[in-house]
């Protein structure tokens, strides 16, 4: 039968887990992977930890002090966030025949974003399948697919179509390795994308993070740069778990330069995005650049916020947030989740319980509002965070200057 | 072999749409009432005989109102086995194989039921008691690397595809030795070792994984070359499920691309106290196949034989790629739903007409008769499934409850899913991490 995936320890793991998990062709891998088990090409001696130098990845909305991404200032390729997208999945589909495409347009069609648009020719439609609008089917389909030596990659077109998955998602991607007792893995990555776009109105406009969070045995990655996309694309298509990959509507359009040697990015790492001292900000996927806007306004104003993207949205990496948190004392959460059962809700939590007697005051947290999203555009933009109101919240909690 | 093992399953030829142009070919179609299902290759057009209505063009015939088949094709057999006297069903070996497989099945649930009500095994137990003719018709054709999936009511499936009675036994008591270490439970059977791919709670749920698996084999003779690659995956599910979405779903999807699936539907008639008549605006669940373009089959499910060479042809076609079959097969459930249910609405005029059809007293009138096996040949297979159960029981008991650490184990494949922790490491590093809570 086909297990090839099935991890080398089927059912235990705890002090051997330590050991470096099974991952196929370990020398492409570690070379120029971020994860934090591998030992990176360009790793410095931190002074605290054995953790590696975090690289500092710039604002996509290029200013002019923005440090490059790529590990190497000269080379490297300019591209879109969805050719990102598109590069890191043709690589992961050419290394490993095992893995496909399923979803709907993603052949012929190219994807609803075009991050598989060339990919039929390439590969063959068995390899990128276009399905009827069938979603929990299609990843039921996909999961036992996944159970039996495939690898999928399961597009929606999106996120909030998932919904329609919710039942295959929660009960078979994220529980059957548990309820098997450990005999089977489900090696597939879910993606698409998601979050408030331009007027698309209440049901194309949904965070899915925040109905998937509670469901075990799930990961949950968001990228927000060309360059963490394709590294997280990457990881999560290697990855043993089920790996929900949230993209943005509005993001894949972001360019920037990216490094032309192979990288991965580690799933459960947060990046830093812009050190600071006076209060820790954490942010992921689109609020990102709300923030970063915001952070032009304080700078200005002569607050010095560090700006984390915690990109994992499951598991918090609670280490660099800790590291933060004991620098600065402060912390605000500024996420596009609604406010009730939010992904901020959840981080708001885990902080308070771990780093209480690092805060020097409440956490804040900004989160959009629990409204369907309305289709009218000043409505649309009430609902969701915006950087004035970050201003607003961090002057609020580090006092006025 | 006898006539009945060239049976036909029904293909629909012609697109009902533009009008039957006639079919060619040997499709005929019998309908579901006083005839068998499947033409003969012997010429009859069995179609013809019955109903009223009969969509020539595809080759399905429509039933003049008779709605449950009753044990019709039995009387065809009879008449070609008296005809043919050497063209046996089976062979000794495989008869037995077939009685001792549903004897097992039906004294295991009647373990289940005991081991129940003396504190045991707790929550939602579903018996198969009854219907161990599909599967024990289907699963002995299977190889090892074949593919099944269930529904709650998969103790049986279980033990039909191989896994071992003492492993179904424990993995109910909830202990480590049990087949999914205790995690999952009497609704979640699973096994890497004989494909069985779960055992699941809501029905439905388990049919895509189902036709996953197909699209795996399929995958791999496409994508990855390889010509060996022909594994038939099989779901079994209830009238009920007949009723999902993700039932149609995958009717569509398995036919589309041609998949290696089987779809049986296990009609018993009663999803807990819902009369399938009740739920379902058409109840031939086998006429929802040529819907998709399907073939499809009805078949008397409380004759072993009679699945049998419905599902030889059913599996065959899977594997030489000809595509899906959808399979109704027509059971009944001698328990209640589940041993929680009262079982009150169901009459007992329609109990007894099903108990006085019991597939292994039919399979065993029929050894007998036919001189395939003793009385003594069957009382041995009876004694020694006895010894099987009971032997399953003390393993069950004498074996531990998982321990504290086991909790946390098997949620992620890959433990680095647990996160890392305030101290820069991965939670699952720490030697504690499985006393602490699974918190991310």
């Amino acid at each position: 039968m086909a297990m090839a995936a099935a991890p080398t320890l089927p059912i235990y793991h705890g002090l051997r887990a330590a050991a470096p998990a099974k991952q196929p062709a370990p020398a492409k891998l570690t070379a120029h992977s971020h994860c934090r088990l591998a030992l990176p090409l360009r790793a410095r001696a931190s002074s605290s930890s054995s953790r590696p130098l975090r690289h500092v990845a710039a604002n996509a909305v290029a200013t002019k002090e923005a440090v490059s991404t790529s590990s190497s200032t000269q080379g490297g390729h300019e591209l879109l966030m969805f050719e990102a997208l598109r590069e890191g999945l043709g690589e992961e589909m050419e290394r490993d025949p095992n893995v496909c495409v399923i979803g709907e347009d993603v052949g012929d069609y190219g994807g609803s974003y075009k991050v598989t648009k060339g990919f039929t020719e390439k590969f063959g439609s068995w390899r990128v399948l276009d399905t009827p609008i069938a979603e929990n089917s299609f990843t039921g389909m996909a999961i036992g697919a996944a159970m039996t030596g495939l690898r999928p990659v399961v597009e929606g077109m999106n996120m909030g179509f998932l919904l329609l998955a919710y039942n295959q998602i929660a009960n078979n991607c994220g529980m059957l390795h548990y309820t098997s007792g450990g005999q089977f893995t489900i090696p597939i990555v879910i993606r698409g994308p998601g979050g408030v776009g331009r007027q698309l109105g209440a049901e194309h406009s949904q965070r899915l993070e925040s109905y998937f969070q509670s469901v075990p045995g799930l990961q949950m990655v968001a990228c927000s740069t060309p360059y963490n996309a394709k590294g997280l694309m990457k990881a999560a298509i290697r990855c043993e778990n089920p790996v929900i990959l949230y993209e943005h509507v509005l993001l894949y359009n972001l360019k920037e330069r990216i490094p032309d040697e192979e990288y991965t990015c580690c799933l459960e790492e947060a990046e830093m995005v812009r050190p600071g001292s006076d209060i820790t900000i954490l942010t992921y996927s689109r609020m990102r650049y709300h923030v970063t806007q915001a952070a032009k306004t304080l700078v200005d104003r002569g607050y010095d916020p560090e700006i984390i993207d915690i990109r994992s949205l499951k598991p918090f990496d609670m280490y660099t947030i800790g590291e933060s948190i004991k620098k600065t004392h402060r912390v605000l959460i500024v996420e596009e989740c609604m406010r009730t059962g939010g992904i901020g809700a959840s981080l708001r939590s885990a902080i308070m319980e771990t780093f209480w007697d690092e805060l020097d005051g409440p956490i804040g947290c900004l989160s959009s509002q629990d409204v369907p999203t309305p289709y009218s555009g000043p409505l649309e933009e009430l609902t969701v965070v915006q950087p004035p109101q970050i201003v607003a919240a961090v002057e609020n909690l580090c006092g006025k200057k | 072999m006898a006539a009945l093992s060239s049976l036909r399953v029904v293909v629909p030829q012609v697109d009902i749409t533009r009008g039957a142009s006639g079919a060619q070919g040997a499709h005929s179609a019998g309908a579901v009432g006083d005839k068998a299902f499947f033409g003969l290759r012997s010429g009859q057009r069995l179609g013809a005989e019955v109903g009223r209505v009969t969509l020539r063009g595809c080759g399905v015939a429509v039933p003049a109102g008779n709605v449950r088949a009753t044990a019709a094709a039995s009387k065809v057999v009879k008449e070609k086995a008296k005809s043919e006297k050497a063209q046996l069903l089976v062979t000794k070996e495989e008869g037995l194989e077939l009685y001792e497989d549903m004897v097992l099945g039906r004294s295991f649930e009647d373990m289940c039921a005991q081991m129940y009500y003396r504190g045991k095994m707790f929550g939602f137990v579903h018996l198969y008691n009854g219907q161990e003719a599909v599967s024990t018709g289907f699963i002995k054709l299977l190889r090892k690397e074949d593919y099944v999936t269930s529904t709650y009511r998969d103790h049986v499936h279980a033990l039909s595809k191989g896994v071992p009675a003492r492993q179904v036994m424990a993995e109910l008591f909830g202990k480590t030795t049990g087949c999914c270490r205790g995690q999952g439970g009497s609704m979640h059977m699973f096994s890497a070792e004989h494909g069985l791919l779960g055992g699941f709670a809501f029905i439905g749920e388990g049919i895509p994984v189902a036709v996953g698996a197909a699209f795996s084999s399929k995958y791999k003779r496409e994508v990855l070359k390889d010509d060996k690659a022909d594994t038939v995956s099989i779901a079994f599910f209830g009238d009920g499920t007949a009723n999902n979405g993700q039932f149609f779903e995958c009717l569509n999807m398995a036919q589309l691309w041609k998949l290696p699936v089987i779809f049986v539907v296990e009609n018993n008639l009663w999803a807990i106290g819902m009369s399938h008549y009740r739920s379902t605006s058409d109840v031939e669940i086998w006429k929802k196949g040529p819907a998709f373009g399907m073939a499809s089959a009805h078949v008397d499910g409380m004759d072993v034989l009679k699945v049998r060479e419905v599902a030889k042809e059913a599996v065959a076609r899977a594997r030489r790629g000809d595509g899906p079959t959808l399979i109704e097969c027509e059971t009944y459930r001698f328990r209640g739903h589940s041993l929680a249910d009262p079982d009150e609405l169901r009459s007992p005029a329609e109990k007894a007409h099903y108990a006085a059809r019991d597939p292994i007293v039919a399979l065993k009138k029929y050894l007998l008769e036919n001189e395939l096996a003793t009385e003594a040949d069957l009382k041995s297979i009876e004694k020694k499934i006895d010894d099987v159960v009971e032997d399953a029981v003390e393993f069950a008991d004498a074996s531990p409850l998982p321990q504290r650490s086991q909790l946390l184990e098997n949620v992620f494949a890959d433990p680095k899913g647990f996160g890392i922790g305030p101290d820069g490491k991965y939670r699952c590093e720490d030697p504690g991490f499985t006393a602490g809570t699974a918190q991310v």
